[in-house]
């Protein structure tokens, strides 16, 4: 958990820095654009490209029965929302997911707090609603398979997917 | 006497199932039996018991299992005690010796014959009081070997209603979700576990089966496109439609008593809400607007009201509110995690999941007193739904490790235990009366 948030921390340091200076009109597709969004320092901001942050950072982790995108996951949103401003062909799926603990219709509606509060702070960060479509895996697809509190945890996630 | 043929129906039904692509099959049904079988196991002894005997029924091979199929119903109830009824030798023309089987114990007896001619079978069967000395009930009714169990289950269904004065539930059917390591698969089965059906086969999660009123339809969420979709199917022909497919979730289909409409959960505007639909999928109306979560609609059977899950109040808790819309009232006040109600066929009372020291427990509310009863110890039991006749509920839950299908008396004194044979299965709802 804590080398995770260490990671997450530097790249949205990173981010944070880029989108001071990213007022360079962006390539608006997207979906074909490996490189054409590469920053100074040799980062790609390219959603397809399994080297870009983009691609990298993806999911916000949510604390027991919290539906708030903590603080340390502020940054991660802010990356995309930033790329999606700039790039406003391009649709995202925002997939929110719980526990396994309690019943299935419960869950969805729980996991829909998780990824309505991701695709709410994207929007006030400038990202037009069409962009975005915010659902809910709820407990049926579980990442961590267990029943440990880690496996829980792993599971208490919101992920941004990007739409080809 | 009353005739009756259970043939015909049930057969079209299945047969006419076809195939479909995009990674899931509708499984033509007569083909497909599921493999799993489900196993009975009842713990737990009723307060009342109608002390019965069922004799073996005379004439053809097959005549065994008629009333096999009829003790298993009425010993699953929990209302009933078998008296042992060996070397009785009755036929469905026996006069009976009132006298000895009350003194054996019996205060009900039934018995029969089957008959056989060709692929057909003739059952006859009757049903007497012992103590009042006259005959309670008879009946003949036809079918192929296919239709054997049917029948056995609507002679159980006239004993159990002759006898309690409440309509028996051994005819109707059970749908539920099995998980294995290939995928998931929307089942049928009878109301004794017996002869599961698949009617849809999808490698991504099914959820919220649910039965339309008559019986004809089952809607349910698949997350086949990606995303929850409510799909409508029509068991008698497998066709299928998505029948809400908006922006985020479309979950938690429930029927209005008269079929005509649905409540479901949408997330279109942020987190789930609770619309109405007409049951074609037409004029989408939105219920009320909540701040926080409104889902697991369930109409009463008056279809004026909808009872729900909401967190509005900090922990989820079930309210009720108009179908049109207006104040919600708040139903349940013990303990911090109340979800998944269902309302009684009577109205009177709700079952749902609530959450006690960590465990998933199913319990009822009489909503007259708002006193509340535990039904089940858990750990792990979840989606209760009632009985057509509201004397019984079917949930999930995890015993000794496994998933299993259980069913417990309304006052938690007898419970049973339809066990799956391989799979997690999930999300039970029991069907409605059909004949």
């Amino acid at each position: 958990m804590s080398s995770r948030i260490t990671r997450t921390l530097t790249i949205a340091a990173f981010a944070a820095s880029l989108a001071a200076c990213s007022s360079v009109p962006l390539d608006q597709n997207g979906a074909n654009g490996a490189g054409s969004d590469s920053a100074s320092a040799g980062q790609v901001m390219d959603p397809f490209n399994p080297q870009s942050p983009l691609a990298q950072q993806r999911s916000v982790y949510f604390d027991f029965d919290s539906y708030t995108v903590p603080e340390q996951y502020r940054s991660v949103v802010e990356m995309h929302a930033n790329y999606l401003t700039s790039h406003q062909a391009q649709k995202v799926r925002v997939e929110g997911n719980t526990d396994a603990r309690g019943s299935s219709e419960y869950n969805l509606a729980l996991g829909q707090r998780r990824s309505d509060a991701v695709a709410r702070m994207m929007k006030l960060l400038g990202v037009n609603a069409n962009q975005i479509e915010a659902i809910s895996y709820g407990k049926e697809r579980p990442k961590a398979q267990g029943n440990t509190e880690a496996d829980y945890a792993e599971n208490r996630r919101a992920d941004i997917n990007y739409q080809r | 006497m009353t005739v009756f043929t259970a043939s015909g129906f049930i057969g079209r039904l299945w047969r006419r199932a076809t195939t479909a692509g995009l990674g899931l099959a509708l499984a033509a049904v007569a083909s497909t039996t599921a493999h799993a079988q489900l196993r009975v196991d009842i713990s737990g002894v009723g307060a009342t018991q109608y002390p019965i005997a069922i004799a073996d029924f005379s004439g053809a091979a097959s005549s065994t299992s008629t009333p096999e199929v009829i003790r298993a119903d009425l010993t699953r109830s929990g209302q009933f005690r078998l008296i042992n009824a060996a070397g009785a030798n009755l036929t469905a023309q026996s006069s009976v010796d009132y006298g000895s089987w009350q003194s054996r114990g019996a205060d009900y007896l039934a018995y029969g014959t089957v008959a056989q001619n060709g692929g057909q079978y003739t059952v006859s069967y009757r049903l007497v009081d012992n103590v009042r000395k006259s005959e309670l009930d008879s009946a003949v009714f036809s079918g192929g070997e296919a239709e054997m169990r049917r029948i056995a289950h609507r002679i159980a269904d006239r004993i159990y209603e002759k006898i309690t004065g409440v309509r028996g539930v051994f005819s109707t059917r059970i749908a539920y979700v099995l998980q294995t390591s290939n995928g998931y698969e929307l089942q049928i089965a009878d109301a004794d576990g017996q002869n599961p059906q698949v009617m849809l086969r999808s490698k991504q999660s099914i959820i919220s089966p649910t039965w339309s009123p008559d019986g004809s339809k089952l809607a349910y969420v698949s997350f086949e496109s990606g995303k929850s979709v409510i799909y409508v199917q029509t068991l008698a022909n497998a066709q299928r439609q998505p029948i809400s497919n908006y922006k985020g979730n479309n979950s938690a289909p429930a029927w209005s008593p008269d079929g005509s409409h649905m409540a479901i959960v949408l997330s279109m505007d942020g987190i789930s809400q609770i619309y109405t639909i007409n049951a074609d999928g037409s004029n989408l109306r939105r219920v009320m607007r909540s701040p926080l979560i409104d889902t697991e609609p369930n109409y009463t059977p008056d279809g004026q009201s909808l009872v729900f899950t909401s967190d509005r109040g900090g922990s989820p808790q079930i309210y009720k509110v108009p179908a049109a819309g207006g104040d919600a009232q708040r139903l349940t006040f013990s303990g911090s995690y109340n979800i998944s109600p269902r309302v009684s066929p009577d109205g009177q009372q709700l079952v749902y999941v609530t959450r006690r020291n960590g465990a998933f427990r199913i319990a009822s509310l009489s909503l007259g007193s708002g006193s509340e009863q535990i039904l089940t110890d858990g750990p792990d039991d979840q989606s209760p739904s009632y009985a057509p006749n509201g004397m019984q509920v079917l949930y999930s839950s995890i015993q000794n490790g496994r998933s299993v299908l259980a069913v417990t008396s309304i006052d938690g004194r007898v419970r049973q235990t339809l066990s799956v044979l391989n799979g997690k299965v999930r999300e039970p709802a029991w069907g409605p009366f059909t004949n």
